[in-house]
């Protein structure tokens, strides 16, 4: 249950002005692959454009290609909305639904969408996506608790729960701790480890040890400057990039000198 | 597996957003048919009589001798109303915002807007049967020692129905509009500024002279305005309260009308011509009022960016 | 080694030099209240006149005192005060007068048997000529009226709601500022404005022009209402849906919701508390409106429950009617204390309507309880 991405030639835009430019990756099934970089390089921007939620800003498009196991995602005739359901995504800042309980934040994605499902099949649900997700023995006591009524680390990992249920291939993550405390930190990277034996997990992150922690693959945006786009400098494994990384700019930012 | 899979559309679904913006849309332009259509059937009714024989209209002058006293008679008292008010309810926006103790302000606040909340006719029946009453010894006063203004000319009204006294009733409906918006913006006077005039050892009143009123200027202008548009439009406050008849200076005899409270007492028994010169003068009044809110809007959009409240 | 405390009083230290002892104020007040029940003794007494004469003696003698005692500067602002303070006591007059009357001439109309009950029809003059003189009760109710107003009221309402949300709806999620976004937004404003009587025109106007010259029912009032609570829905709403954070409708797109669902079943149930309250905070200001029922639905003495036929009561338009044309013209009395009687009945559903918005709006906010 998990495809890999293929990237090929994709420029971003807002209007006329191209924010991430001419990105080529291939990203594996079933594996953690983390987008490094400093602030504003585009690499928020260019995940958002592999579940198609850039489009959500009015003037958004891009040229290039997206293909998840061989389908282009911007191909003629295909509905954002079915995109989405098949790649998921995690935010920043925890968005559990406030006037949901836990359990229907949960089943959300399959409630929201009127898909017919018993009252049994639900329960199986909801218990399996928040044991994947590291909740289950925290609130199996509370499922009918507003999710707002969480502390943030539990929030985000309901968050993770609710992508979960709705079974995608792809899990994408957009700076996913930088809201949390160390400790819910550490849980959320537990469970990435975890995440990848049944999904292709993308993660976002400017914390650079997270990075080298969870990943199997690491790609490395920069920004030559304000007002030009952001580019992708090198793609590897996570070991190499940050002992023996091919590119200067690359070297320089894992070992601090900017950004 | 996968070939159709990004393709295969929910079908419902995707006609779902087409109809429910579609939906969204249809009532937004609804609103704006609906205003076209005020105006549109208001001339179409009341064409009749801006267009009919001068002897067939009401005075038999034609429909603007009609009119123009009425309009006049509608200004006196939005006049009125406004001279009274104002000065009153940003006395009272001040103390709320400024001079009351902190913890009794959104009290405070909660019973001016109280004001707001009675119906209109209640008023009008509490000037009727009240407030005229009380004040008609005032009327007698102000026609004997000062009846050499034209104003203020006697025999003076003994029932105290008069344009003034609807005036008074008017200034107490207008009063929690004028009030709550420039309470509105007296809290919004940047904290920075409040301080440093404080801080070069401004009094209370100073600091407010200095600071808040300046600031509030524009907001201050577009509350009168907004107030002056309800009080142009005001029906039951005169109606049950004005005892009407042709238009005169003096402030204390009865007489004078307004246009809503024209139409009100007269629509109901209204037939044929006369109900064409009444839409009429309701087409009147809705572009003077209508004159009035865009005016005012237009003061406070103009002077956002301007507000330093950023 | 003693060290001496010198007491602080009686050191006059340079910053409290040249101000008015603390008691001032209140010194000043009683003088100015016996001064002026003395003035008033003279020219007849009346409550209303010594408040108002000892305020303009108690305002003029606290700031001349501070004059002379503190300076101009002082002084000024001073007198500022005693304004500010004095005009929010006016303002609380005419509210504490109109309340007062209102309660002391609408209770002995509510206690009258079957006045809740009872409509006008057949009550005529005679049987008000009769009350007054036998000393019995005053016949007649405004059941034909209160059933006027929920009929009209209620259709204004179910005319109002879907349009003005599904108008604010457009304008937060599909608008975006666009040219046909700002239009409306500009002429919601303007509708605000439009006043009561002629949107009753319009609505008198339209059916004429539609229906037929001379339709008066309660659906034509209820479409005049509509005209005047569509703006207000409309901006309240807008308001609310505003506040739904950008997050919530992001987290739905991206589980694969579509939009018209995200709004519906996370948007809406987001923003549901204060769309409520706005729009009971909207009834409860056209129920009040006369002017409009006036010119649309006429004036009827009995029951009618047919919001499509007929002429129909309304009980703003039954205080007017029983003011200014009294049903015996030889003894208004009987009239007028039911006119006070809808009144207070009036004014009781418009404050139990504005708690109710409260209400709504502090029960359905979504809760964060743990």
């Amino acid at each position: 249950m998990s495809k890999r991405i293929d990237v090929k030639d994709l420029n971003v835009y807002y209007g006329d002005f191209l924010a991430v430019e001419d990105v080529s990756i291939n990203i594996e099934a079933k594996s953690v692959t983390a987008f490094i970089g400093p602030s504003g390089c585009g690499k928020s921007t260019f995940l958002r454009t592999l579940n198609r939620m850039h489009e959500v800003i009015p003037g958004a498009r891009v040229e290039g290609e997206v293909l998840l196991d061989g389908d282009n995602l911007y191909g003629p005739g295909v509905d954002p909305v079915t995109v989405r359901s098949q790649i998921g995504m995690v935010f920043q800042r925890p968005n559990p639904f406030p006037t949901m309980s836990i359990r229907d934040n949960v089943l959300a994605g399959v409630k929201l969408n009127n898909k017919k499902i018993s009252k049994g099949e639900a329960d199986v649900l909801v218990e399996r996506s928040l044991k994947g997700a590291n909740l289950w023995n925290e609130v199996k006591d509370r499922l009918e608790k507003p999710g707002s009524g969480l502390s943030g680390g539990q929030q985000q990992r309901l968050c993770i729960a609710r992508a979960i249920a709705v079974e995608p291939q792809v899990i994408l993550m957009d700076e996913p701790c930088s809201a949390l405390d160390p400790i819910s930190t550490l849980a959320i990277e537990d469970l990435i480890n975890e995440l990848k034996d049944q999904y292709t997990v993308v993660i976002v992150t400017h914390n650079m040890q997270q990075a080298a922690r969870v990943s199997d693959k690491t790609a490395f945006f920069n920004i030559a400057g304000t007002g030009k786009p952001g580019k992708l400098i090198e793609y590897g494994d996570t070991h190499t990039i940050f002992s023996n990384p091919v590119q200067k700019a690359t070297e320089d930012y894992v070992s601090g000198r900017f950004g | 597996m996968t070939a159709t899979s990004l393709t295969s559309t929910q079908g419902a679904g995707r006609a779902g957003d087409k109809v429910f913006s579609g939906a969204a849309l249809a009532a937004g332009c609804l609103i704006l048919a609906v205003l076209f259509g005020v105006a549109l059937f208001l001339v179409v009714q009341a064409i009749p009589a801006l267009t009919a024989p001068a002897d067939k209209i009401q005075g038999g002058q034609g429909f603007f001798a009609y009119i123009w006293p009425i309009v006049i008679g509608t200004l006196i008292a939005a006049v009125i109303a406004l001279v009274i008010a104002t000065p009153i309810a940003i006395g009272v926006a001040l103390f709320i915002s400024h001079f009351a103790p902190r913890g009794l302000a959104s009290g405070l606040g909660y019973v001016v807007d109280l004001l707001a909340a009675i119906p209109s006719v209640v008023y009008g029946a509490w000037g009727a049967a009240f407030l005229a009453k009380e004040i008609s010894p005032a009327y007698g006063w102000l026609a004997a020692n000062m009846g050499w203004l034209p104003i203020f000319e006697g025999p003076a009204s003994t029932t105290g129905k008069t344009i003034l006294t609807a005036g008074i009733v008017l200034a107490v409906m207008v009063l929690p509009i004028i009030t709550s918006l420039s309470r509105e913006i007296f809290l919004q006077t940047p904290k920075l500024h409040e301080e440093a005039a404080l801080a070069l050892g401004a009094t209370r009143w100073e600091m407010i002279k200095m600071a808040v009123l300046p600031f509030a200027r524009p907001g201050i202008i577009s509350a009168v305005m907004l107030g002056l548009g309800r009080a142009l439009g005001e029906t039951m406050a005169v109606a049950l309260v004005l005892s009407s008849g042709a238009l005169t200076a003096s402030l204390i005899q009865s007489g004078n009308q307004t246009i809503a409270a024209e139409i009100a007492l007269n629509f109901p028994e209204a037939s044929g011509i006369k109900v064409s010169t009444l839409i009429a003068a309701g087409l009147v009044l809705f572009i003077i009022t209508l004159a009035v809110n865009m005016i005012a809007r237009w003061v406070i959009t103009r002077h956002k960016e301007f507000s330093g409240a950023n | 080694m003693t060290s001496t405390l010198t007491p602080v009083r009686s050191k006059r230290s340079a910053l409290t030099k040249g101000q008015l002892p603390k008691y001032a104020p209140y010194a000043v007040l009683g003088a100015a209240l016996i001064a002026g029940a003395a003035i008033m003794a003279l020219i007849g007494f009346n409550p209303f006149g010594w408040g108002v004469v000892s305020a303009i003696l108690f305002a003029i003698g606290l700031v001349s005192w501070s004059a002379a005692v503190e300076g101009s500067r002082k002084a000024k602002d001073k007198l500022a005060t005693c304004l500010v303070v004095g005009s929010f006591l006016v303002a609380l007059l005419p509210l504490v007068s109109v309340i007062w009357t209102v309660l002391v001439n609408g209770i002995p109309g509510l206690l009258d048997p079957g006045f809740l009950t009872t409509s006008m029809n057949g009550v005529t003059g005679a049987f008000d000529n009769k009350s007054v003189e036998s000393g019995a009760p005053v016949v007649g109710g405004i059941y034909h009226a209160i059933l006027g107003t929920v009929q009209i009221t209620l259709l204004a309402t179910v005319i109002s709601v879907p349009v003005g949300l599904l108008t604010a709806i457009y304008l937060v999620e599909y608008g975006q500022n666009g040219r046909l976004a700002r239009a409306i937004t500009f002429f919601v404003d303007v509708m605000t404005g439009i006043p009561s009587i002629v949107a009753g025109l319009f609505a008198a106007a339209f059916f004429f022009a539609v229906v037929g010259p001379g339709t008066k029912t309660g659906a034509v009032a209820a479409v005049a209402l509509s005209v005047l609570m569509i703006p207000v829905v409309v901006r309240s709403s807008e308001e609310m849906l505003k506040i739904v954070p950008n997050e919530l409708r992001e987290a739905a797109y991206a589980l694969g919701v579509r939009k018209w669902r995200t709004i519906l079943k996370v948007v809406i149930p987001t923003a549901i508390s204060g769309i409520a309250s706005g729009v009971t905070l909207a009834i409860a200001r056209v129920i009040g409106e006369t002017a409009p029922i006036l010119v649309t639905a006429g004036f009827a003495t009995s029951i009618n429950s047919n919001v499509f036929g007929g002429w129909m009561a309304s009980l703003p338009t039954f205080i007017y009617t029983q003011i200014l044309n009294p049903t015996s013209p030889s003894n208004p009395d009987p009239s007028s204390q039911r006119a006070w009687g809808a009144a207070l009945v009036l004014i009781i559903l418009v404050m139990v309507l504005n708690l109710v918005a409260r209400l709504i709006a502090r029960i359905f906010a979504p809760k964060t309880g743990r």
